[in-house]
């Protein structure tokens, strides 16, 4: 494997992550490298499977007790869609868990979503690392 | 270490009779017609779709009147998988990656002001094709224009989306059903219709190689072919009409010689297994689309350089057809800059550059010619491989395309990480604190609303019973083993939603439930 070891390597509990898809979209290509990429970085990943709808994932996060849920989006409805999932985690209760996203989102959406409570936007071309250096951050943080 | 000097060694075992032909002669190795691009180039036609129809329609007058010469309809997320606009499942998605199309009155806004037997037109829809498709041709039967006289493609390839695309709306087996009843009715009806795009393109996007693009995508054709002759049909009355769909990706001479084999490999194929003997049947005809997946949000003007190169392996491959990517798909759908600046890619190629004065130019050449035949060689071993696990159905069933295609993306992905594969921009480069300036295309947040007035105010003014009485024959007639199309365009006339119809065969059909493979 080429990936730096990553810092949840050195735990002895894995962390968990959700990695969800939202909406209808069906662009699975991304979040399937990148939820094999996160377990060989040592992390425990849950699957939502396609076409999940926030409050889907939002309830998934909080039974399944993760950190991160980290969202792909690539149909353009991320608009909508992703503030709702922060706003279900919050009337859940769940407020530490950080949401990010990924997917086809402008500069422009990217800054309105971050108002709304989304961590991070990674934009498409992303070196897998930079988001499990971004993960281990935070995680060690917490 | 990697060949570097090919010579007439490399393709000793080449006969170009039996293993070329000439130019427009089986097996078509070359070029399915003698006079390619001669008096007509490639049609140019730009994947185009946003918002509401009236704002897409907009789209189609702005690309034809520069110079686009086919239209080619790209449906919203809802539409593409058979939910009307206010259904709850359609909840921030209307108009995002497509256009929304509920109703025939949609249809007609979209096409308003274009004349269906003059322009081809292709269209994006595979799980509910029959719907959008019965939808095409009430609009051309009230516009008064005779079935007889349009041209275009409907994609309609669902097993594909249940190995890469994901959106389907049906289970296999009935979705082939929709499909092999196409066929026959546009036999009978709409002689000039594509009535399959049997595509690679997505199957690529998904991570897979050429030559797994060029193996899958075969295999589903004969599996469409076996399913029209169980469906009792002669090969030769629906084969003329099958088409394809290929990426066009950066590795640029594989790219070419995958075309070059998937002639190939369909003629000897349509021959040999199925005993087609029209020559329409044996011509693998292709649309290409360059490859999105290689377009990058760094520099993204590095993009328009990519798409160039690949529309010329797409040219230098024959297409018949042709879509460019614009330089900020990346970010958001294209503004009318950029779609015009990518049909003027298009427009270079075929007017400026002199690739188009002759056919298949690299015929001949050591290294395509060995490269061809190697690509036809790893898609004979797919294929056979496809065969022992059970063919196509079994395949998606059991989650094997989808392994398959994981593996190579992520080994790709991997490569890149590792720098072993260079991309400009991105990993080499790369200019850390770079600002885009692009002009990005804007999606109103209101249209959803204003879409979903409109179905309201439709459901409103149409004859509930006609509506009714039209879903209930159509019920009626998915439950038998009688032909679909009729039945849809009776429902699409009497103004019955894409919805309605789609949960009405639901009920007859059932719902798919993908393997979760990851």
């Amino acid at each position: 494997m080429s990936l730096r070891l990553s810092y949840s390597k050195k735990r002895r509990i894995p962390p968990r992550i959700l990695v969800a898809k939202l909406g209808l979209d069906g662009h699975d290509r991304g979040i399937k490298i990148i939820a094999h990429a996160l377990r060989d970085a040592g992390y425990e990943v849950i699957y939502t499977g396609l076409f999940q709808t926030p409050e889907v994932v939002a309830q998934a996060a909080v039974e399944e007790d993760v950190r991160i849920v980290a969202v792909s989006i690539l149909s353009g409805a991320h608009k909508v869609l992703l503030p709702k999932v922060v706003k279900l985690l919050k009337k859940k209760g769940a407020r530490d868990v950080q949401v990010i996203g990924g997917g086809i989102i402008s500069a422009k959406d990217a800054e309105r979503l971050k108002k709304q409570g989304i961590a991070r936007v990674f934009g498409p071309g992303t070196p897998v690392q930079e988001i499990i250096s971004f993960l281990d951050r935070e995680l060690e943080r917490s | 270490m990697k060949k570097r000097i090919y010579t007439a060694r490399d393709i000793r075992g080449l006969k170009p009779r039996r293993d070329l032909g000439v130019p427009g002669t089986f097996p078509y190795t070359r070029a399915i017609r003698a006079d390619l691009y001669e008096n007509r180039f490639w049609t140019m036609r730009l994947f185009s779709g946003f918002g509401l129809p009236d704002e897409t329609n907009r789209r189609f007058h702005y690309l034809l009147k520069q110079g686009e010469t086919g239209l080619s309809v790209a449906f919203d997320l809802p539409t593409l998988l058979g939910y009307d606009s206010d259904d709850p499942q359609a909840e921030g998605e209307v108009g995002r990656c497509g256009v929304a199309i509920d109703s025939l009155e949609d249809m007609e806004l979209l096409f308003s002001k274009i004349h269906l037997d003059q322009v081809s037109t292709s269209m994006t829809i595979n799980g509910p094709a029959a719907i959008l498709y019965a939808m095409y041709l009430a609009c051309a039967k009230k516009k008064g224009v005779p079935w007889s006289k349009i041209r275009g493609t409907l994609q309609n390839d669902c097993l594909k989306e249940y190995i890469a695309q994901n959106t389907w709306t049906f289970p296999p087996v009935p979705a082939l059903r929709l499909i092999t009843d196409i066929f026959a009715f546009s036999a009978r009806h709409v002689p000039k219709f594509n009535t399959i795009s049997i595509s690679g393109y997505h199957i690529r996007e998904a991570g897979a190689t050429a030559a797994q693009e060029l193996g899958f995508t075969l295999a589903n054709g004969f599996t469409y072919v076996e399913a029209g002759i169980r469906a009792g049909l002669a090969v030769d009355a629906f084969a003329p009409r099958l088409s394809f769909f290929f990426n066009s990706h950066l590795n640029f001479f594989e790219e070419i010689a995958k075309y070059r084999a998937a002639r190939k490999l369909w003629a000897q194929t349509m021959k040999r297994r199925f005993k087609a003997r029209e020559e329409q049947s044996l011509k693998l005809r292709f649309h290409t689309q360059t490859a999105g997946c290689t377009l990058t949000r760094q520099q993204p003007y590095n993009n328009i350089v990519r798409t160039a190169y690949q529309a010329l392996a797409a040219v230098l491959g024959g297409t018949q057809s042709l879509h460019t990517n614009s330089l900020d798909e990346t970010f958001s759908l294209p503004s009318d800059e950029t779609a015009k600046l990518a049909l003027r890619t298009q427009q270079i190629l075929a007017h400026e550059t002199g690739v188009t004065q002759v056919v298949d130019p690299l015929g001949g050449s050591y290294y395509v010619e060995a490269l061809t035949a190697g690509l036809e060689h790893q898609a004979r071993e797919i294929l056979n491989e496809i065969r022992r696990e059970g063919g196509v159905l079994a395949c998606i069933e059991s989650g094997w395309f989808q392994r398959e295609i994981a593996r190579s993306a992520y080994a790709e992905q991997m490569a890149i990480e590792r720098r072993e594969k260079i991309v400009v921009g991105v990993n080499a480069y790369a200019e850390p604190d770079e600002k885009s300036a692009l002009h990005i295309l804007e999606v109103s947040p209101a249209i959803e609303q204003k879409q979903c007035r409109r179905l309201k105010g439709l459901k409103k003014k149409r004859s509930a019973r006609r509506v009714q009485r039209a879903l209930d024959r159509l019920q009626e007639r998915a439950e038998s083993q009688q032909n679909l199309m009729p039945s849809l365009v009776e429902a699409a006339l009497s103004n019955a939603t894409l919805g309605e119809m789609t949960r009405t065969l639901k009920g007859v059909f059932g719902e798919y439930e993908p393997p979760t493979v990851l």
